[in-house]
């Protein structure tokens, strides 16, 4: 097992409001390694873009408050860094790519101007040296003509080539980590497979980790080595991509597998929603938050938060059915694009 | 009115579009051709796909067959009549007929109007119901999205958006209408939800004999709820088959690009599944050129798709292509 880069433990985050103190995070663990792209998935609300901001405090505080929790990078807690000490990491040790690259550009400067913005304050990088590496990074992510898209505004760039630019800017100080919020959401998908692509491709060029958050479960599908799921502001299920999709052990994971078209779906088939909605965080409940929404809830459910289960050295899930008393349920995942046998195989493998 | 509703053995489509084109005006010298020579029929009761990435028309298409914009030439038949020619009553006729659920549940509602007031709004319009009446209605209409009376009353910033996208059905619905343009309903909707959705407007669809035209950039979403389904790129039609058909055989480069690249929520499918990469973006629908749109980032473009632009061609009864190399 790689080493680990990044452990957060037991994070608690909430935000003042005027009606009341929203609990937005409660409890999260979660650790990255080197080398790997980890998925966070989840709903919108379940906590999963402000746990990953809160690696680089990026939230803002106030309205936003650290409850308790520790989140070690590189052996050194970033709760308890000073100010000076996260702008020293922030871009340089982890760099960050935020959703929405429409928006999170700056509209009145040129795009190579962004990308340099890295290295001010960096006493050993000179002007040129930043010019080239920033040019040189552009070239690296795949953007034609970067002399010429170097002097652009963002507005002349097109989506797709937008997110390259905030790719480009997060890598250009050769960071350990990568955080990536969504970034492909807001993409068609022969961009988005691009996009993929490209961040595959870096991964195996600088050997960087990359968080990657997303609510599209195709895409974690496709690139990540672990998967973190999230509901409610609580980690609910964590383990191998394959564990997750092919050894699913939490109803909300099954649940979201289950509501997804997809391509082999047949038209006669009645898609399995998730009844219900999430948990208001103002007054999170008191036991497991999927319980509401949850077929197989029961009472302990309610009443009290689940405890972790271990299925195996990478695969833990949080749920009251791995108890000894609780009721045996299936929680396979039907996969109506593969053969019968190949699924009877990896069942049997999943046994040995 | 209900008579005129559904005749037995008319086979005119209920929706043609015959070479529609719209054209926006920028400058003096430049025309973003959004839809551009567009063709296709929609039949009764069935649920047509409009697929394609950002920028390549498929909402302006939707929008211009709803008469929320006018098309610069070609016409859209409705009926077999053309919805540009409608006399005043014909026209009010047509509105209740034909109605739109839009992409954004968050900015398509009124934010100063309770739901009662939204969903009732074109039943006021259109039939003479008393307060009463009109209360009834709108309950039971609420009852059939998934909402309850005690909703009536509330505005919409109280509501998620998957119960926003069940207002806005809900007031697409209160018409009575025949065809519904849904633009991206569920794109803006978490997976859970969207399945939610989804569910309840295939449902819809077999209470109450409603054809849908349903525009979406997610594939498979589109699989699941289409018959047919059509393929557009920079404002023209590139393919257009049963879904079956065209996801098993898709003919046209672009298409079979677009299917390659959908994310699969199966890692070892996934991972063995072989990608036609396309390089490139989609490029601006600004003065096109006048040839195959698609050949600047086709991987099998010859010469003569950068001087012809290739007609929709019938390759199989219900499957027709534009593309130089199907010949």
């Amino acid at each position: 097992m790689a080493e680990k880069l990044l452990e957060i433990k037991n994070l608690r985050y909430s935000f003042r409001t005027y009606g009341g103190t929203v609990k937005a995070v409660r409890g999260v663990s979660y650790d990255v390694r080197k080398g790997e792209i980890l998925g966070i998935v989840g709903e919108s609300g379940c906590g999963k873009s402000v746990t990953a901001q809160c690696i680089l405090r990026l939230n803002p505080e106030p309205p936003g408050f650290v409850e308790g929790g520790e989140i070690l990078f590189e052996g050194k807690d970033l709760l308890k860094s000073s100010k000076k000490e996260m702008r020293d990491i922030r871009g340089k040790k982890i760099g960050f790519i935020f959703q929405d690259p429409m928006t999170s550009l700056n509209p009145t400067m040129r795009v190579g101007k962004q990308i340099e913005e890295v290295f001010v304050g960096q006493n050993n990088v000179s002007r040129k040296e930043a010019h080239d590496r920033a040019l040189e990074m552009m070239k690296m992510v795949g953007i034609s003509d970067a002399e010429k898209r170097f002097r652009q505004f963002p507005h002349e760039l097109s989506g797709g080539m937008k997110q390259r630019v905030m790719i480009a800017m997060a890598l250009v100080s050769k960071p350990s980590l990568i955080i990536c919020d969504e970034p492909t959401t807001s993409l068609d998908v022969t961009i988005e497979a691009q996009i993929l692509d490209l961040l595959l491709e870096l991964r195996e060029k600088t050997g960087t980790s990359i968080i990657m958050i997303t609510h599209d479960l195709g895409v974690i599908a496709r690139i990540c080595d672990r998967v973190v799921v999230m509901y409610g502001g609580e980690v609910m299920e964590h383990g191998n991509a394959n564990e997750i999709f092919y050894q699913t052990a939490h109803p909300y994971t099954r649940g979201l597998l289950n509501s997804i078209a997809g391509l082999s779906t047949p038209k006669d088939a009645v898609l399995k929603p998730i009844d219900g909605t999430p948990p208001d965080l103002f007054s999170p409940p008191k036991g497991c938050p999927f319980a509401a929404r949850c077929e197989y809830a029961m009472k302990v459910c309610q009443d009290y938060p689940a405890p972790e289960a271990k299925l195996s050295e990478s695969h833990e899930t949080v749920c009251w059915l791995q108890n000894k008393m609780a009721p045996d349920v299936d929680l396979h995942v039907e996969r109506r694009g593969r053969k019968k046998d190949e699924n009877s195989e990896t069942n049997t493998a999943a046994k040995e | 009115m209900t008579d005129y509703k559904q005749k037995e053995g008319d086979n005119t489509p209920l929706v043609k579009a015959e070479d529609l084109c719209k054209f926006f005006k920028i400058s003096r010298t430049q025309t973003l051709k959004a839809v551009n020579h567009v063709n296709f029929e929609v039949r009764r009761g069935e649920t047509v796909g409009l697929v394609g990435e950002s920028g390549c028309g498929k909402s302006t298409t939707g929008r211009c067959l709803v008469k929320l914009y006018e098309p610069t030439s070609g016409r859209v038949l409705y009926r077999g009549k053309d919805i540009t020619k409608q006399t005043k009553a014909e026209h009010k006729e047509f509105c209740s007929n034909v109605q739109m659920i839009f992409q954004n549940p968050y900015a398509s509602l009124n934010p100063r109007m309770t739901v009662k007031e939204i969903v009732g709004e074109g039943m006021r319009l259109h039939g003479n119901f008393t307060e009463a009446e009109l209360d009834e209605k709108v309950e039971e209409l609420l009852h059939r999205v998934g909402l309850g009376k005690d909703h009536m009353s509330r505005y919409p910033h109280e509501f998620s958006g998957g119960q926003r996208q069940r207002i806005g059905i809900a007031r697409a619905l209160s018409v009575d209408p025949e065809f519904i343009v849904c633009d991206e309903p569920v794109s803006a909707l978490d997976v859970s939800i969207q399945a939610q959705v989804i569910n309840m407007l295939k449902k819809l669809q077999s209470e109450m004999h409603l054809t849908y035209l349903f525009i979406a950039h997610d594939l498979s979403v589109v699989k699941y709820i289409s018959d047919r389904v059509i393929v557009m790129y920079l404002g023209t039609v590139v393919e257009e088959a049963e879904a079956e058909e065209l996801y098993s055989h898709p003919l046209h480069p672009y298409t079979q690009a677009l299917l390659s690249s959908i994310p699969v929520a199966d890692p070892e499918l996934a991972k063995s599944n072989k990608r036609i990469p396309i390089k490139g973006e989609i490029p601006s629908p600004i003065n096109p050129k006048d040839c195959c749109q698609f050949a600047e980032r086709c991987p099998y473009a010859t010469e003569r798709c950068f001087k012809e632009m290739p007609k929709l061609k019938k390759v199989a009864p219900e499957h027709s292509a534009a593309c130089h190399l199907l010949t």
